[in-house]
């Protein structure tokens, strides 16, 4: 391959990038990034970040030294709105196209919006560095009544956060116990005792059927936020935390498979032979299904097995199959492990849950599937490095165990390696 | 000097975390001891809690590691090194040249 794009410049696309290069790869590498910045570490976004603590500078995942040593030819503030696979081009929202014989899809996802809001002040998402700033613009007016919508990590979090800047928080969560699909019911309901803790009201089984404005004119500011059971919760800002829709809109009629994301084998390979799709766009094949995880670690860790592949040109690295995620929130680091199923038997192995200082085990089967730690940082990963050592010995991602090309047709995207050239 | 603990409380492949000016983790690395500084460079995370392998730590929340003889990064996603500290024993003690001490934690 002599030109290759990573389209999406957040941790995934970089690591990519990065991998090409320290797999000797030499040729033209252009990176797409829809955001005007370079790349910069977003888990801090919703925690010091938010609160003042770090500035943007911090944020940065490349220096000057190894921006250079990349040697990438950045177009950032452009999407990519469309692939040829046949003519082997990218088309991006410039008007320009890159002529390129390898792609890696590491395009993300944006935050979902609750449906008729659009138009209302005062609600926020948090995805970008931007929306960072401009939740900072909207804590330093002082708001008086927060409600953030959405119990997962990323409304745990900034809620954690707003109620630490001394903000008064509300959270509202559409499920009966946050987090139960991630963390099982009886560890995602330990969860859901950190907000009240710190005077955080959660209110949970009950969906947001509507905004309240001040006003009736577009670009009102939002005054409330109405609950299914008829509740209105006074609110002069509001942060909807609801999850993410994966970005594939731009891949339409390239002929990858998508679903959820960008569907790949175990190796991050998609459809087309010389196309990888890393990070939270990506929905792989492990462990007999298709998974999409939404963590640093998978967007740090899969670019180097996607990468070895898309060079090989066949599936030789496949997932890792840590699961690995940890969340600050409340003043308690959680972190779990492990790939596992919501009736899985939990066990705490170690510490007091009441302390909020504990290891536990997900077992199924006579097995142990995840484990998770609350302020236990040592041993959380002990365990999790006996979770990893177990799996590679006995089950490991049996459907990963064996790893095959996509066994799809190689296009003509495949022979263009004579033109490496970025057509303007 | 600040006083770390007696020898034979920090056996092999375990660490100690020690309040100087910074934090200070140290460790023994199969009966050779270091010190570093305990805070992780990249986010907010304490080395002595993280996962030790011959003269390397592993961060425990994103396993950026550490060469403990050099303090120098020897895995992402930390860029910044940790700084070093020199180790003494004396009658049995282990002792770490930092300046100010509070306690043993």
């Amino acid at each position: 391959m002599r030109s290759i794009a990573v389209v999406g410049a957040s941790l995934a696309g970089l690591r990519a990038a990065q991998a090409l290069r320290t797999k000797g790869y030499d040729g033209r590498l252009t990176l797409v990034g829809a955001e005007p910045h370079r790349p910069y570490d977003r888990p801090p976004l919703s925690k010091n970040f938010l609160a003042g603590e770090l500035d943007a500078a911090e944020l940065a995942l490349l220096d000057p030294a190894e921006d250079t040593a990349l040697g990438a030819d950045w177009r950032l503030g452009v999407r990519a709105t469309g692939v040829d696979p046949a003519a082997g081009t990218v088309a991006l929202s410039d008007g320009t196209e890159l002529a390129v014989d390898g792609l890696v899809i590491a395009t993300g996802g944006r935050p979902r919006t609750l449906p008729g809001t659009e138009r209302i002040d005062g609600v926020l998402t948090l995805r970008t560095l931007d929306d960072a700033l401009a939740l900072r613009t909207r804590i330093a007016a002082g708001p008086t009544n927060v409600v953030v919508v959405g119990a997962g990590f990323l409304g745990a979090e900034v809620s954690s956060t707003l109620r630490g800047l001394g903000l008064a928080v509300t959270v509202v969560e559409a499920l009966p116990v946050p987090l139960a699909g991630a963390l099982g019911p009886e560890l995602g309901a330990l969860c859901a005792e950190l907000p009240g803790d710190h005077g955080v009201p959660l209110i949970t089984g009950q969906s947001v059927t509507g905004l309240g404005t001040a006003g009736s004119a577009a670009g009102s500011a939002v005054a409330s936020v109405r609950l299914a059971d008829g509740r209105e919760l006074a609110a002069d800002l509001v942060v909807v935390a609801i999850g993410i829709r994966p970005n594939t809109e731009w891949l339409a009629g390239s002929g990858l498979a998508v679903d959820d994301g960008v569907r790949t084998d175990v190796g991050f390979r998609t459809a087309l032979p010389n196309v990888v799709a890393v990070g939270d766009v990506a929905r792989h094949h492990c462990d007999g299904r298709h998974v999409r995880h939404e963590h640093w670690t998978n967007a740090a860790d899969e670019p180097a097995a996607a990468v070895t592949n898309l060079l090989a040109g066949r599936t030789i690295d496949r997932c890792s199959g840590r699961g690995y995620f940890w969340s600050d929130q409340y003043g308690v680091r959680i972190q779990f492990a492990g790939s596992i199923s919501p009736t899985d038997e939990v066990r705490v192995l170690e510490g007091s849950t009441a302390e909020r200082a504990f290891l536990a085990g997900y077992h199924r089967a006579g097995r142990v599937t995840g484990v998770l730690a609350m302020n236990l940082p040592r041993a959380f990963n002990r365990a999790r490095r006996g979770l990893t050592a177990r799996n590679t010995e006995e089950d490991r991602c049996p459907s990963c165990s064996s790893a095959e090309p996509g066994g799809a047709p190689r296009t003509a995207a495949d022979t263009t390696s004579s033109t490496p050239s970025t057509r303007a | 000097m600040i006083r770390v603990c007696p020898l034979d409380q920090l056996p092999a492949g375990e660490a100690v975390r020690i309040i100087a000016n910074v934090p200070i983790a140290v460790f023994n690395a199969d009966g050779d001891f270091y010190a570093i500084d305990d805070t992780c460079t990249h986010q907010d995370a304490s080395l002595a809690d993280g996962w030790l392998e011959g003269c390397q730590v592993e961060c425990p929340l994103h396993a950026s590691s550490f060469d403990l003889r050099t303090g120098a990064v020897t895995g992402l996603p930390a860029k910044k090194p940790v700084r070093t500290y020199p180790v003494s024993v004396e009658a049995g003690v282990l002792y770490v040249d930092a300046p100010s001490q509070v306690g043993a934690v």
